[in-house]
């Protein structure tokens, strides 16, 4: 970090900084003082919290993985091409973003499920997904794709295709370009991508709750059990929104590479 | 044709560009040309990242590029081309130590991690860049990078170098020393440069290959070209007045009439043809008021431009420049739109034909097979 002052913000912003800040804190600060702090150890330690806590680690690790694999072509496709479609093709790819969860989880359900548009021919082959752990995954990875393939595709645009170019006059093949040019210049976009697909993930609650159902050990995650625990136990569910808070303040402040927003 | 070397022909109708030319094997030929002549279109098309309209690339007798009739259309990506581009930015892949970008091509055409990291540290010692190998780009100066930029791409052991001025990036104290490298290394290959530099032409290239207005000008052996230019591209590169115009018995006249004298030399314009006179800025004498009576050529200008040149000063206007002393300068009060008078002795000019462009395109274009 350097310390020479730049063009100086106005002052008045100062106020208005300040009171956000103060917003987004609060809450959480709040939060903490409603816990019974004595009943805490017992109450995170609790099987359903446990399990919850795995699931809810392990989908979110398994939707990242997967928005990483569909992501990342998607956006290299995105950054590289020069359809006049490219405007709609983007705008449907941000879909998720904008349509609320719980339309989402609908929407998957008229796929994958029983009756669904693939569902039933899934169902035909045995595969069951929907109120299973893959629909956990499913729904995580609609709703976070959208975080990667923007984060990565405005990484790949910035980065621009010059080196891609010298790159392919030494010899390299398309491929060899993606690998070992186009990829790891972009690595910090794609790493933040991917923390911010994983941090949607492990907050997924709508989309997750209408297309697989919330059952204690297979779709019940750490957001799901926190809403069950807030009707029958409300110091549990304050307790285990810590633990929450607690696992996402670690996910991006540890994984969030330096020097990207 | 089975012949080696380059033949281009090249036609993009979107930025009216209509280029043909040819580079011998083992030769290097200059692109030279004002801003927007079409040199960057005419690099990117034999690299491979434009397909022309209608046009082809040939290297080595195999067709890279092939489009419009007749026949059907051939394209080579650019990857499979061996033609290796070094722009003006060294370019050097930031994540990755000098000598794992010099063994980038050779790692792409499939040699093993140990042979290609061999033929890298080959390279790097070619350039006299071995000292470097484990370093990252960023710790590079900018004459390093460009340095081991050349490494890289000659790693890569292209059939045709393209060079996109790749001294222009570079800082006055260090471009001679790589000027000197890039001389060695393109003594035996070929290749074509993109350039703003007069050394550069004189220097590296065998030939030289004038385009303005998406045409090809002028092209010819370099020193050829630079010391009787045709086209007033050319002269201006090189440093000389031109004056084009049609052959009459006593010299060159001008459309507006004016009459330039000189010496005809090879080849001798006929009477009627069209000509150019060229001299040299430092054989012009500058006066305010028209010298009478005297053989010499007077040549009434205004002042456009003056600019520092070593201990003289070049006194443009328009096309034309005389080179006078510091003190000739502050002495006739020289300034941009001052009427002044050139002064040229008719044995200072050289008068010759002038390069009919149609024939100079009838025998760059190789006619196919």
């Amino acid at each position: 970090m350097s310390h020479t002052r730049h063009v100086g913000v106005p002052r008045w912003l100062l106020a208005p900084a300040l009171l956000a800040g103060a917003f987004v804190v609060l809450p959480v600060v709040a939060m903490t003082t409603r816990i019974a702090w004595g009943d805490v150890p017992a109450l995170v330690t609790s099987e359903a919290a446990r399990s919850a806590l795995v699931l809810s680690l392990r989908t979110s690790a398994a939707s990242t993985a997967l928005c990483l694999l569909l992501g990342i072509p998607l956006a290299t496709v995105l950054a590289r091409s020069e359809t006049r479609w490219l405007g709609v093709l983007r705008s449907l790819v941000l879909l998720p973003l904008v349509v609320p969860p719980v339309v989402g989880g609908i929407a998957l359900l008229s796929a994958f499920g029983r009756q669904g548009l693939l569902g039933e021919h899934l169902e035909a082959l045995g595969l069951r997904i929907a109120f299973s752990s893959v629909a956990v995954v499913l729904a995580q990875t609609f709703v976070s794709l959208p975080f990667l393939v923007v984060s990565l595709e405005g990484a790949l645009r910035t980065a621009g295709e010059r080196y891609d170019v010298v790159a392919a006059s030494l010899g390299a093949r398309p491929t060899t370009v993606l690998r070992r040019v186009t990829l790891p210049l972009v690595l910090p976009g794609l790493a933040s991508g991917a923390v911010l697909a994983f941090a949607r993930s492990l907050g997924e609650f709508g989309a997750t709750i209408t297309f697989a159902g919330s059952l204690e050990g297979t779709t019940r995650t750490l957001p799901l059990l926190i809403y069950h625990l807030r009707v029958t136990d409300g110091d549990a569910a304050v307790a285990m929104s810590l633990v929450l808070v607690a696992v996402a303040v670690l996910v991006i402040g540890l994984v969030r590479p330096r020097g990207t927003p | 044709m089975t012949a080696p070397g380059a033949i281009v022909e090249v036609v993009v109708r979107g930025r009216a560009v209509d280029v043909a030319f040819e580079v011998a094997d083992g030769e290097t030929v200059a692109l030279l040309g004002p801003n927007g002549a079409g040199k960057s279109t005419t690099l990117a098309a034999i690299g491979g990242l434009l397909r022309p309209d209608t046009g082809r690339v040939v290297l080595d007798g195999e067709v890279l590029t092939s489009a419009g009739p007749p026949g059907p259309g051939r394209w080579v990506a650019p990857h499979a081309r061996r033609t290796a581009l070094l722009a003006q930015d060294a370019l050097l892949f930031p994540h990755l130590s000098v000598v794992e970008n010099v063994a980038f091509g050779p790692r792409s055409a499939g040699l093993a991690r140990r042979a290609a990291r061999a033929a890298a540290e080959h390279w790097l010692a070619e350039v006299g860049a071995g000292d470097l190998a484990g370093l990252r780009p960023a710790q590079l100066s900018g004459g390093q990078a460009q340095r081991v930029a050349i490494a890289r791409a000659l790693a890569a052991e292209p059939r045709l170098l393209l060079l996109d001025e790749p001294m222009a990036a570079l800082d006055v104290a260090v471009a001679p020393a790589l000027r000197t490298l890039l001389r060695r290394v393109l003594a035996e290959r070929t290749a074509v440069i993109v350039t703003h530099h007069v050394l550069d032409a004189l220097l590296l290239a065998d030939r030289v290959v004038v385009l303005d207005g998406g045409r090809v000008v002028e092209q010819g052996a370099t020193s050829e070209v630079l010391s009787r230019p045709r086209s007033a591209f050319a002269a201006r590169f090189a440093g000389l007045n031109l004056v084009a115009g049609v052959a009459g018995a006593d010299g060159v006249r001008r459309e507006d009439g004016l009459v330039v004298h000189g010496t005809p030399g090879a080849p001798a314009p006929g009477d009627g043809a069209a000509a150019v006179a060229v001299f040299r800025p430092s054989a012009v004498a500058v006066h305010r008021e028209p010298p009478g009576g005297s053989p010499r050529n007077a040549l009434p200008v205004v002042v456009t431009e003056l600019e520092p040149l070593g201990e003289l000063v070049r006194v443009r206007a328009g096309d034309l420049a005389a080179d006078v002393t510091v003190a000739a300068v502050a002495e006739l009060g020289l300034a941009p739109g001052v009427e002044v008078t050139f002064v040229v002795k008719a044995t200072e000019v050289d008068v010759y034909a002038r390069q009919d462009r149609e024939a100079g395109r009838a025998e760059t274009i190789g006619f196919g097979p």
